[in-house]
């Protein structure tokens, strides 16, 4: 053997030990053990201290879910028992399919590693696209966020508002969309349902960019979720730029559809339904009903596998309700996430169960719907 | 307005609050001088200590992070060929030629000063124009926004080269890349073969670094030389840098106008910024013989535009809430945090907050540019190293940024793909700025054509913006025909008095040819509107690419189609051959696959020294610590993943 063969060998071997060696025994978090000598979880009040808890966020930094995760993550710290640090990590791709596959793919039932999930991640779920390796079943929430959305149109179309739905409904309309399969799915289906002529644009990145093409004049029909309604198309409807429609609705403690808090004076698809003489039954309504619950009564869900032990998820649960109550967070809430309140507990599960369990039959007609209206082979 | 203007000018300045301005701007240089790591990394570490800060305060660290990326993004980009972020692709021509040529410090204090130049160009428009800009943003629809990425496609015409033809078929080579993915009009999915990692489309920072640093890196490599090969480096470069700039002022002037221009419309994107003040220069000056070998204008025009382009961006994200680049989006994500509700509101109850946020930009871009320029001629030593010892380094940069792109082993594989496709070429004279823009501009060309069509259909011809756009664009082709950037024109005139063997080139040719196939099979069985695109661009781009093969068949040695650096360069100057370099990577990936990166660039450092550059024991074991010690830090401090192996998690 030469001379710089085994200086290579003996440097190499010497970094390696020393690297693993301060991996192992060097940096603080790794070493802490989970498992007792019999691989059981041990659970006690000092479980989370000292430890993190990494919150997977299958969006790209700056989105609403990354700011969603952001904003709560300090509160979690400082409310959750043993003041685990929050680490956000962002793993975007395929409309949020890439991260909640990686979560499908590495977590431990111990409550380290939570996912934070958001309509756009339920509807290939719902929609059983071949892509998709996380299965909601096999999860459990720690905490559901429920949000809102309001359509609303342009004061040219001559409407003052969805009284005139006979006159909207002979107008050609065009919609903004980000794409068949995303969350769009919900106010297109409504249009459909409604009777209504809209021929959807794809393309488009994101809600704001289709806000945009409204206040160009390019589209004259639009939806928004709640806070970036509140935000920028109530000064539009202030001006008189802009006739709010219908809201999605929200769902009551009973998971029945009712009007949306944030918006009491806006009437909910439900009703606009109703009022054209449909009944609020039917594979049609259901199927509305359940994608709406899955893109909007369930918009963010944070999610733990089914065996994590009861005690962690109330350690969690229990900082949760204890940061409900901190003052800068009841100050600062509406403004960052809107009226809706984070639910813990029963309230978490009815929301989780209506978001994440469609039935068959719904599906199939969604399927078959999307299939005839955009010639999508899914 | 003006008492206003002052008023945050005091608030800003006031003890409380300025010093965590030049927090943001030390963490924002800190973090631009890695590539591929931008705003979005530095936000993550910034935000534990956002929370207790008041509005100002929070407001100012925001800025002044994201204000100075682009200019401390200029180093490797000059010193290393490495393009520091996805708008500083374009000083890569010219500032790392310079750095060749042993003009680093040149180089660098002509950007910085540029950078300066255009920040603060940028916020005294964003001052003046941010209560008006509203109805002039909206100005822009998707027929505007689709004349404007056939604006930047016109700029290939400067930039590809002796052979128009090659220009073409790289340029649409780098559209049909680009629309591997989603297609925006269906949403169907082109040209992915199942794998899911290529159904987001391929990230722009990998391809930026496949295309330019790659080939830079491995040409270095079986050179073997400093960067600045031998020349001497020139003594006060540093002040003549600065007195380019003054010499150059119109210019910077404009390309700052580009800039803040380009920024403030929605859509568009920063990546494109760059490319368009780069081709506005070469294409308004008389002499452009001296661009990509070094022309100082190459440099200053690219950089006063990507430092004006924040301010031009700021517009869309305060107004509109709509985040006008990557780096505005984690602004915005930043300011909800803080509970600022970006809208109209920015412009009436919070506008003494835009007014905090444009004096932090100002103010920002001046300290970040100053600390650059102090830096510039000390780190421009770095240029005198012998290669071999600096190598190690810039194959874990670049390996280091693609993997942020999405955090996949798949991002290596592709660097490595993609930087093979650009070493040949970089050989064989394919403009890869023509590439480039094609990739960059394949999703907005696409997808504001479909818009456009389907809301105004041939009307959007009559729109008055549209057609303005569109007269620029025919100059911008006109002026292309009067001479167009060749980084290899004095090869290419030594060539020709040599006869060159064409068969290496064919080869690359056809394997082209290949994939152009691949993609026609795809494009045909989408649906109309999911596959008229790629056929359209593929219209264009296979007779290019017969013609091209036809007089590589014939072997017409006059032609300027054929061109081969290799065969052309002076004998001994390579001393490996091509795949060396491309070996040595791919076993560090192979190695990271199995055992984790970090433990995979242990070996590969100390490998690469001891064989490489032949030093003794002592030194690759400092070496190696550096290199390990700056990534632990990097990707600790910013909460970074790296490549987990299989065997050993």
């Amino acid at each position: 053997m030469n001379r710089k063969l085994i200086q290579s060998i003996v440097l190499s071997l010497v970094f390696l030990v020393a690297y693993f060696g301060y991996k192992t025994f060097g940096s603080g978090s790794s070493e802490i053990t989970t498992e007792n000598a019999q691989g059981e979880i041990v659970v006690n009040e000092d479980y989370f201290s000292g430890k993190n808890i990494q919150w997977i966020i299958p969006f790209k930094e700056g989105g609403g879910g990354d700011t969603w995760a952001r904003y709560n993550s300090p509160y979690f710290t400082k409310h959750i028992k043993g003041n685990p640090v929050i680490l956000v990590n962002n793993i975007p791709g395929g409309g949020s399919i890439k991260g909640a596959n990686y979560f499908a793919d590495n977590v431990k039932p111990d409550g380290l590693v939570l996912l934070g999930t958001s309509g756009t991640t339920q509807m290939p779920y719902l929609l059983d696209d071949p892509r998709v390796r996380y299965e909601y079943n096999d999860y459990k929430p720690v905490m559901a966020y429920p949000t809102g959305g309001v359509v609303y149109c342009s004061p040219d179309l001559g409407v003052n508002g969805i009284e005139d739905i006979a006159k909207l409904k002979d107008i050609p309309l065009k919609y903004a969309s980000q794409g068949p399969t995303s969350l769009d799915i919900v106010p297109v289906f409504s249009f459909d349902l409604l009777g209504m002529d809209v021929q959807t644009v794809f393309g488009f990145r994101g809600r704001g960019a289709g806000r945009l093409a409204f206040e160009r004049g390019e589209v004259l029909l639009d939806y928004q979720t709640s806070s970036a309604y509140l935000k920028n198309v109530v000064p539009l409807v202030d001006r008189g730029e802009a006739i709010p429609l219908f809201s999605f609705g929200a769902l009551d403690a009973e998971g029945r559809l009712v009007r949306d808090p944030s918006f009491p004076d806006i009437p909910h698809f439900g009703e606009v339904y109703a009022k054209q003489g449909h009944q609020l039954d039917g594979i049609e309504w259901d199927t509305w009903f359940a994608f709406m619950s899955a893109g909007f009564g369930g918009m963010k869900l944070l999610l733990t596998p089914n065996e994590t032990p009861d005690e962690i998820v109330a350690l969690l649960q229990e900082g949760i309700e204890k940061m409900k109550l901190d003052p800068k967070y009841k100050s600062t809430k509406i403004k960052a996430l809107g009226q809706y309140e984070q639910v813990t507990g029963a309230a978490a599960s009815k929301i989780f169960d209506l978001a994440t369990k469609v039935g068959t039959e719904e599906k199939e007609y969604m399927k078959g719907w999307l299939r005839s209206k955009f010639e999508l082979n899914i | 307005m003006l008492d206003l203007v002052l008023q945050a000018f005091q608030t800003l300045f006031s003890p409380e609050h300025f010093p965590f301005l030049i927090m943001g701007v030390l963490l924002g240089l800190v973090i631009g001088v890695f590539p591929g790591l931008g705003g979005i990394a530095g936000l993550s570490l910034l935000l534990p200590f956002i929370y207790g800060m008041d509005e100002v305060s929070a407001l100012a660290t925001l800025v002044g992070l994201v204000a100075v990326i682009p200019t401390s993004a200029t180093f490797t980009s000059v010193l290393m060929g490495i393009p520091g972020s996805s708008s500083s692709q374009a000083t890569v021509l010219d500032g790392f030629a310079m750095a060749k040529k042993g003009e680093a410090s040149r180089a660098l204090a002509a950007a910085f000063t540029s950078s300066l130049f255009g920040g603060l160009f940028g916020a005294i428009i964003l001052t003046f124009f941010v209560q008006i800009a509203r109805p002039l943003i909206l100005l822009f629809g998707s027929a505007e926004l689709f004349m404007l990425a056939l604006f930047g496609l016109s700029m290939v015409g400067s930039l590809s080269g002796k052979s128009v033809i090659k220009g073409v078929v790289a340029c649409g080579l780098g559209l049909i890349v680009g629309s591997i993915g989603a297609a925006p009009a269906t949403g169907e999915y082109r040209m992915v073969f199942g794998i899911d990692y290529l159904y987001d489309g391929i990230p722009l920072v990998i391809i930026a670094l496949s295309i330019f640093a790659f080939p830079e890196i491995s040409e270095l490599f079986r050179k073997d030389t400093a960067i600045a090969e031998g020349a001497q480096l020139s003594k006060g470069g540093w002040t003549q840098g600065i007195k380019d700039v003054i010499k150059n002022k119109w210019l910077a002037l404009r390309c700052s106008g580009i800039g803040t221009v380009v920024g403030a419309i929605p859509g568009m994107g920063g990546s494109v910024v760059d490319w368009i003040a780069y081709g506005h220069v070469v294409q308004s000056s008389k002499d452009k013989s001296g661009f990509g070998k070094g022309d100082i204008r190459g440099v200053i025009a690219p950089e006063s535009a990507n430092n004006a382009k924040e301010g031009g961006a700021l517009m869309p994200t305060l107004l509109f809430g709509i985040p006008g680049s990557g780096s505005m989006a984690v602004f915005l994500g930043g300011m909800v945090l803080i509970g600022i509700e970006a809208g109209p509101s920015m412009v009436t109850k919070n506008i003494d907050l835009t007014y905090t946020i444009i004096w932090s930009l100002a103010v920002a871009n001046v300290l970040g540019a100053g600390l650059s320029l102090f830096l510039a001629g000390p780190i421009s030593q770095l240029t005198r190293i012998k290669f071999s010892l600096l190598a190690p380094f810039m194959i874990m940069v670049i390996s280091f940024a693609a993997f942020q792109a999405t955090k996949d082993m798949a991002d290596l594989w592709v660097l490595l793909i993609f930087g093979i496709l650009g070493i040949f070429m970089k050989r064989f004279g394919w403009s890869r700025p023509a590439f480039l823009i094609g990739f960059v501009l394949a999703t907005q060309a696409e997808s504001y054509l479909n818009m456009s069509v389907q809301f105004y259909s041939w009307k959007m011809f009559l729109r008055p913006g549209a057609i303005i756009i569109f007269i620029l664009t025919l100059i911008s082709v006109y002026f292309s025909r009067k001479g167009s950037v060749d980084e290899n024109e004095e090869l290419i005139n030594a060539g020709l008095l040599k006869q060159i063997n064409v068969k290496p080139q064919l080869i690359f040719a056809l394997v082209v040819g290949v994939f152009a196939i691949f993609a026609l099979v795809d494009s045909w069985q989408q649906s109309f509107l999911g596959g008229i695109f790629p056929l359209v661009i593929l219209g264009i781009m296979v007779p290019c690419l017969i013609v091209l093969i036809y007089v590589f068949v014939k072997n017409q040695q006059d032609k300027p189609e054929i061109f081969d650096a290799e065969l052309v360069a002076e004998e001994g100057t390579f001393k490996a051959p091509w795949y060396e370099p491309v070996l040595w990577i791919s076993g560090l990936y192979i190695l990271s696959m199995l055992i984790g990166f970090i433990p995979a660039i242990i070996l590969f450092f100390i490998f690469f020294f001891t064989y490489k550059a032949g030093t003794q024991w002592l030194r690759t074991s400092i070496l190696t610590f550096c290199g390990v010690v700056l990534l632990l830090l990097f990707s600790y401090f910013l909460n970074l993943e790296l490549p987990q192996g299989y065997l050993i998690k």
